[in-house]
């Protein structure tokens, strides 16, 4: 191998890239034929550089990013070019490509709950890594790899690395693994990490932590970084250049600032247009006081209680602590929170699928405290109900008619031609062909599903609709049409809705009134813009400083400003 | 979208074999052929066999001639013949057996995995009981309470199938319960649940057609295992009497002491007939399973023929 006077000129003067795609084509065998998950991508990194490969589901760009690493799975043909410090990765041997692997290049995986075995250390699975190699052409011994492991962990940001060395996957936070899997890329010293959705398991305050480590780590290591992901604010905020991916193809390759200022393609502004920004599009614009609130109450919480039974001898979890609030008929309430807040418990035991533990919760004059399934039965038809997953909260052997129609037999003594023709008709109020009745789930995308969905919700036409995050499983460009049509239902029906998300942009577009929920407890709520625009509490400022938006220059400065706030606390 | 399929295409185990290649192919069509050949035996058995299951002949333990193929037995019976009936013997028992299990164990795992409390504590720790006990001593208990160890035709068939229906029961009622117990969880259900569907709605609309998925699995596998009991049974001597219906663990046996004695046709045959069987109901359920699961499945290479010139230009640009 002539491996290190190859990589000599690519050290300081950054002529040589250190990741060159050629032509890159991946099919795969399917029992429906072939795929052409990517079809002719060719694109180059250089030294120190972060270039964001971003696209919608189904675009090919982490199939893109598995090819770098050589970890497409047995069904894939690929061919082209990647080259990879002087090695092309499609042809070269299993062998040489483990060496490749770790040394020249690593890779962040997206959920680092699972990417880390929970039944070693953190210490050992860095070690791993630096065992499997010989830099330097020597073994690495025991001590030596413990040394090099509490190093890396000093590097992304662990507090007292020799002690957490020897600390289990589960004893860190979410946030915290996502560091160690970094760690663990780093060990090394590889010029390039390639970093697939690195923040999407994440919720925005740990994201913005991440994003600034990534950050670090190229201006310190002059590590590149291919970020793959779908998030244009995350984008906005670390990418130097950007390359738009759509089924296959490469539409458009630009600098950051370029990209976001002035997209050329017609795909790449459609796609940015549909991104969410906080504080455009408002439901409460110009609202000064709370909507609503001389139609009668749909729902009233007083210092609600809703806990899990914790296991043999840990006390129970309260999921739920002391929250009041009430929505009104017409009004949509905009419940915001990260992960663990209790945003969607909430939801569910205002639909009866949580039972309370304390306070009271009134649900349509029914109270939740002495819920019994068979007397909730009868207020049910007033309440609809949005998941988050489409594809999960269908029946997959039912057609998504009989789906939609489930309500109607339910609560109704409609005959069967009636139930057709409401189906019907409930399809083309949340734009969907006649002809889908007969469709299974699997047959329609993400998008159609949730309007099936929503039009299930819908069918009876209930006073209250509960929607717990309806779009987060969507890409970005199907979210804004499903907004929109909810927004223009709600509208025109009138019912009242309690709208779950994480994405503070997503409910600001639909809620006049929001909450922010914080570890079970509600932190503060108010008319949606004074919240989006004029946050009271500290925790709702650094929420809504932490949210990266779709534009690199604002995204500095917002930036700045969440840096300030963190160190004033 | 994939275009919708015919009826034909999506059966079990037609689906299956579309699906397969290279050794997982050969190992499901050898698994088809046996257990196709089994039942057409089955089927057929009044044609085949040249004499009744039961008729006796007064040369015992005569090797194999023009008369008797196989030869006979030392009770006298010819053993071709039994060997052919008693595949109807063992299709009979299967279906009875299999039939009541799931039945049973279907109902039983949706109630247990649904409704869970006390009901489902009690169901598990009985069908954990039962699990614990050599099935084979169960199923003679069985057949002993049924029909005092001894029984004619269809009494000795349905002593030795409900004798299996409880060893098997906890098989169909651990699985569907634990698929229950998942899809109880699952937005589909829950969504059922929030418009209002009533439990029995939800356990046969919703969860029953979700949960039956793996049934034709566990039921191809069981099958052998069904046989392979009934020959135990019948080996031990508490099957069905030689003079109601041919089977061939009794034949099995019998032929114990002719083996001693050179005289190999009385054991050979059966003991074929059941390695066979069993053989091959257990490749096509087996194959099934891998086929069944994505990750197991092999796929045939991108299509080679077609992308011919790819590995051309891969060369040259190597």
């Amino acid at each position: 191998m002539s491996r290190p006077d190859k990589q000599a000129p690519v050290e300081g003067q950054g002529l040589r890239p250190v990741l060159d795609i050629e032509d890159l084509k991946v099919t795969f065998a399917t029992d429906a034929g072939d795929v052409h998950a990517v079809k002719d991508v060719s694109f180059t990194v250089a030294p120190g550089e972060i270039v964001a490969i971003v696209g919608e589901s189904g675009s090919g760009k982490t199939v893109t990013a598995k090819a770098i690493l050589g970890l497409l799975p047995e069904t894939a043909q690929s061919s082209g070019a990647v080259v990879i410090s002087g090695n092309d990765i499609i042809t070269v041997s299993p062998h040489q490509l483990r060496q490749i692997r770790g040394r020249d290049v690593a890779m962040v995986f997206q959920e680092p709950s699972t990417a880390l075995n929970p039944v070693y250390t953190v210490g050992w699975q860095i070690a791993e890594g630096l065992r499997a190699h010989r830099p330097e052409g020597k073994r690495v011994g025991r001590r030596e790899a413990r040394r090099l492991a509490i190093d890396a962990l000093r590097k992304v940001g662990i507090p007292e690395p020799e002690k957490r060395v020897d600390y289990y996957p589960h004893q860190f936070s979410g946030g915290q693994k996502q560091r160690v899997v970094i760690a663990a890329a780093l060990a090394l010293n590889p010029g390039l990490i390639v970093a697939d959705e690195p923040t999407t398991a994440l919720d925005v305050t740990v994201q913005a932590e991440i994003l600034e480590l990534l950050r670090d780590l190229r201006d310190q290591f002059g590590t590149s970084i291919v970020l793959i992901t779908h998030n244009m604010g995350v984008v906005a905020d670390l990418a130097d250049r950007v390359v738009v991916m759509f089924q296959g193809d490469v539409v458009e390759e630009a600098p950051s600032q370029v990209l976001f200022d002035a997209p050329r393609e017609e795909y790449t502004q459609k796609l940015l247009a549909a991104v969410p920004h906080l504080g455009r599009n408002s439901a409460s614009e110009g609202f000064t006081e709370r909507a609503f609130q001389d139609k009668e109450v749909l729902v009233r919480a007083t210092d609600l209680e809703i806990e899990y039974p914790g296991r043999l001898g840990s006390p129970a979890f309260r999921a739920v602590d002391k929250v009041s609030f009430t929505i009104s008929a017409g009004e949509v309430f905009g419940l915001v929170g990260e992960s663990g807040s209790g945003k969607t418990t909430i939801g569910r035991a205002i639909a009866g699928l949580n039972r309370t533990t304390g306070g009271s919760l009134e649900v349509l004059g029914y109270e939740m405290r002495n819920y019994k399934e068979r007397t909730f039965r009868p207020y049910r038809k007033d309440i609809g109900f949005v998941f988050q997953d489409p594809a999960a909260s269908f029946n997959p052997h039912l057609t998504i008619g009989e789906c939609v129609a489930e309500p109607l037999l339910i609560h109704t003594d409609l005959s069967g031609a009636a139930v057709t023709k409401k189906v019907e008709e409930l399809l083309e109020s949340v734009q969907l062909p006649r002809a889908y009745a007969k469709r299974f789930p699997h047959e329609l995308s993400g998008g159609q599903r949730q309007r099936a969905s929503l039009a299930r919700g819908l069918a009876l036409k209930p006073k209250l609709l509960v929607a717990d995050e309806p779009t987060s499983a969507l890409d970005v460009s199907v979210q804004a049409k499903v907004l929109e049509l909810f927004r223009e239902i709600q509208v025109e029906m009138g019912f009242a809705a309690l709208f779950i998300s994480h994405d503070l942009a997503v409910v600001d577009i639909l809620a006049e009134w929001v909450g922010v929920l914080y570890k079970g407890k509600m932190v503060e709520q108010g008319i949606g813009n004074q919240i989006m625009g004029n946050p009271q509490e500290d925790y709702t400022k650094r929420l809504l400083a932490s949210l990266p938006v779709p534009n690199p220059a604002e995204q500095a400065e917002r930036r700045a400003v969440h840096q300030a706030l963190l160190a004033r606390r | 979208m994939e275009t919708k399929k015919s009826l034909f295409s999506r059966l079990p185990v037609v689906s299956q074999l579309k699906k397969s290649v290279g050794l997982q192919r050969g190992m499901l069509i050898a698994g088809i052929v046996m257990t196709a050949a089994f039942l057409l035996t089955a089927a057929l058995a009044p044609l085949i066999s040249p004499y009744g299951a039961t008729q006796r002949f007064n040369e015992t333990q005569a090797p194999p001639s023009s008369v008797h193929i196989w030869g006979t037995t030392a009770g006298g019976y010819d053993v071709f013949s039994r060997t052919i009936w008693g595949t109807q013997t063992a299709v009979l028992v299967i279906v009875v057996a299999v039939a009541l299990s799931i039945f049973i164990g279907v109902i039983l795992g949706l109630l247990s995995g649904y409704i869970g409390g006390w009901l489902d504590r009690i169901l598990v720790v009985v069908a954990d009981a039962i699990y614990a006990f050599p099935t084979l001593l169960l199923a003679m208990v069985m057949s002993i309470a049924i029909s005092q160890g001894r029984s004619n035709m269809w009494s000795g068939i349905f002593s030795a199938a409900i004798s299996i229906t409880v060893v098997f029961i906890p098989q169909y009622f651990r699985v569907i319960r634990a698929e229950t117990i998942r899809l109880k969880a699952e937005p589909f259900v829950e969504s059922a649940i929030v418009v209002g569907a009533s439990s029995v709605r939800i356990m046969a609309r919703h969860i029953y057609k979700n949960a039956t998925r793996t049934l034709p699995l566990i039921f191809t596998l069981n099958a052998s295992e069904a046989i392979l009991t009934l020959a135990g049974l019948g080996f031990l001597g508490f099957g069905i009497e030689p003079s109601s219906a041919a089977e061939w663990g009794y034949d099995l046996n019998h032929a114990q002491t002719d083996a001693a004695s050179g005289i190999w046709w009385t054991g050979v045959f059966p003991g074929a007939a059941i390695v066979l069987t069993v053989l091959g109901l257990t490749l096509l359920g087996e194959s099934m399973n891998d086929l069944n699961d994505p990750r197991l499945r092999g796929r045939k290479r991108v299509g080679k023929k077609k992308n011919g010139p790819t590995k051309d230009e891969e060369l040259v640009d190597a």
